[in-house]
């Protein structure tokens, strides 16, 4: 056989391979999703979980995620925007910053069971919290801070070369220009790493078996104190979030209905992250265009 | 000029370098804590129930309860070398077949569906790998093959397409770094497009390519619960594709909350969380000896 003639058949397998890796992935989730469009319902979407009997909901396992979520955020965004500022504009080349971007890299590496049960050692035994939603999101805050500071720096630096030397030559200080006018010209950037990581931190569950534990207490929805154990808003609770609500229900599942509401809470899982994708394409097209005034 | 005065600077100069340079130092102290904590914990097994390394390392006796308990970790480090091998021998060509084919044979599609579609692989949750593992993969394997149906098969192939998009994408960034004028003095030699790609893109970013295969490596051996949910958890070695085994992960994730802490099974798991840390490690130093290489 000639040449062109594998070239044909090496082109005509590529696009096989594309193709199947497109259709592996509608099916995947399309599969999840129609299987799992009986419990789309508000009933399962906000109802309690049952413990010996069927029809149960995921109500506070869906709440919990959310809420851990947006606690795990206000952790890691200042002090991952802060690392990417220190990465990109102070750092100076030498052996500091080497170091502290295999630090980073190693951090990024670690698979997050290890880092779940850091989080069982530090945030949980050592502090005598015992199983908190604050010690969850803490070891969500460390799988996420890597990425973070990594998606700040390059935004930062793309965002400077330009304009940089401009500020400062209007006599403003380093900190004034990022803060005034690379900072804001970085955020649609930034902002979209944020959501791409909240939609990846929405699915974890290895680092939250050992840290927020696998049980959800009672919840009066009345109670809005921080510190009690009754407050859904409670740092202080254990609390199990629908990823480990998957993983608990097929490991020991004892409810009747176990798979139909794994299958369910797959697909509500599923659909969370195609709705963080779009936002965050979405508002990353958005501020583009108003801050490059389109 | 008028020189600033301290204060002034202070406020607009040194609060806002003060706080990058406390957040950057942050992260270090977080990775040395990290290593710290685990290393501590790790250790036990050694220094405090003086239990062998080598016996660690490579018996396969494990009866962490009995009165002299017996901790060889063997099996649990061979399933996950197997299968965590066997994911990136699935998914190393898919992923690079990917790559090409985004990059120098449908640019369009590669932007416009295959990108995307790469970025909702990673979205998707570990745990929803491994529950459709288990409500669709397993059952098949079972029908196929026979057996359980849950098996090293099952977890190799659910990790394939969990690191899929890691490969994918580096091969990809590697393609892009290509000056194209190789591609274009290879065409312009007569080339056909198939024999660009395999004598002059794939050769020119084999680094690229390796650095994403180790990262998928490196993924895999991570991974715990989407293989902890298929993979069966049999305490045996590695019989064959179809029969079940068990990973470092696996344990990990079932048996820590069993154990009292201070006991020596408890240790045992801390020395194979310490095991895995350094794994990472040695990820980490491999892909930057491919890196240096790539440099020279």
């Amino acid at each position: 056989m000639n040449a062109k003639t594998w070239d044909k058949i090496a082109t005509v397998v590529l696009y096989i391979i594309s193709m199947l890796i497109v259709v592996l992935l509608v099916g995947f989730i399309g599969y999840i999703i129609y299987n799992g469009r009986d419990s789309l319902n508000l009933h399962f979407l906000t109802g309690d979980s049952l413990v010996d009997q069927a029809g149960g909901g995921i109500g506070p396992q869906l709440f919990n995620s959310f809420y851990m979520l947006f606690i795990s955020l206000i952790i890691t965004v200042p002090i991952g925007i802060g690392a990417g500022i220190y990465l990109s504009q102070y750092g100076k080349q030498g052996k500091i910053l080497d170091f502290i971007r295999l630090c980073i890299e190693t951090m990024a590496s670690l698979p997050s069971i290890v880092v779940g049960l850091f989080g069982l050692l530090v945030f949980v035994n050592m502090t005598h919290w015992q199983y908190t939603i604050l010690a969850g999101s803490l070891a969500i805050a460390v799988i996420n801070l890597p990425s973070m500071a990594r998606v700040s720096e390059n935004a930062i630096t793309a965002a400077s070369s330009k304009v940089k030397e401009a500020s400062l030559g209007l006599g403003s200080t380093e900190w004034q220009t990022i803060k005034k006018v690379i900072l804001p010209s970085a955020m649609p950037q930034i902002l979209t790493g944020i959501i791409l990581a909240a939609g990846r931190v929405f699915g974890e569950a290895a680092a939250l078996l050992y840290t927020s534990g696998m049980s959800t207490p009672a919840l009066n929805y009345n109670n809005i104190s921080l510190t009690n154990k009754m407050s859904p808003f409670s740092l202080f609770r254990p609390a199990e979030t629908l990823a480990v609500h998957i993983w608990k229900l097929n490991s020991e599942g004892m409810v009747p209905d176990a798979s139909k509401i794994a299958t369910g809470s797959s697909a509500v899982l599923v659909i969370m992250v195609l709705l963080f994708n779009f936002l965050a394409r979405f508002i990353g097209n958005k501020l583009y265009k108003a801050y490059s005034g389109k | 000029m008028e020189k600033r005065s301290f204060w002034r600077k202070f406020r607009t100069e040194y609060i806002g370098k003060g706080y990058a340079t406390f957040c950057g130092l942050l992260l270090v102290a977080l990775t040395l804590a990290i290593i710290f904590f685990v290393a501590s914990k790790g250790i036990r097994t050694f220094t405090h129930d003086h239990y062998s390394i080598v016996d660690f390392l490579f018996s396969s006796k494990w009866q962490p309860d009995a009165t002299k308990p017996l901790l060889g970790t063997a099996f649990f480090i061979v399933g996950s070398v197997i299968v965590s091998l066997g994911a990136v021998i699935i998914s190393a060509p898919i992923s690079i077949g990917l790559a090409i084919f985004m990059n120098l044979i449908s640019p369009k599609l590669g932007r416009k569906v295959l990108q995307p579609a790469l970025e909702l692989f990673v979205g998707i949750p570990s745990v929803v790998y491994g529950w459709v593992g288990v409500i669709v993969l397993v059952p098949f394997i079972k029908r196929c093959f026979g057996g359980m149906g849950f098996s090293l098969m099952a977890g190799m192939i659910v990790l394939s397409i969990m690191i899929l998009p890691t490969i994918a994408s580096l091969a990809s960034d590697a393609i892009k770094t290509i000056p194209h004028d190789y591609i274009e003095a290879s065409y312009g030699l007569g080339a056909t497009r198939w024999q660009t790609i395999y004598k002059v893109v794939v050769p020119a970013c084999k680094n690229g390519i390796l650095t994403g295969i180790v990262l998928g490596l490196a993924r895999a051996m991570g991974e715990a619960l989407a293989v902890q949910m298929v993979i069966g958890n049999s305490f045996k070695f590695v019989a064959g594709l179809t029969k079940p085994t068990i990973t470092l992960t696996s344990i990990l994730t079932m048996s820590m909350a069993n154990t009292a802490d201070g006991t020596p099974a408890n240790d045992a798991l801390w020395s194979l969380a310490l095991l895995l840390l350094l794994i990472s490690f040695m990820f980490i130093i491999i892909i930057r000896l491919i890196g240096r290489r790539g440099e020279r």
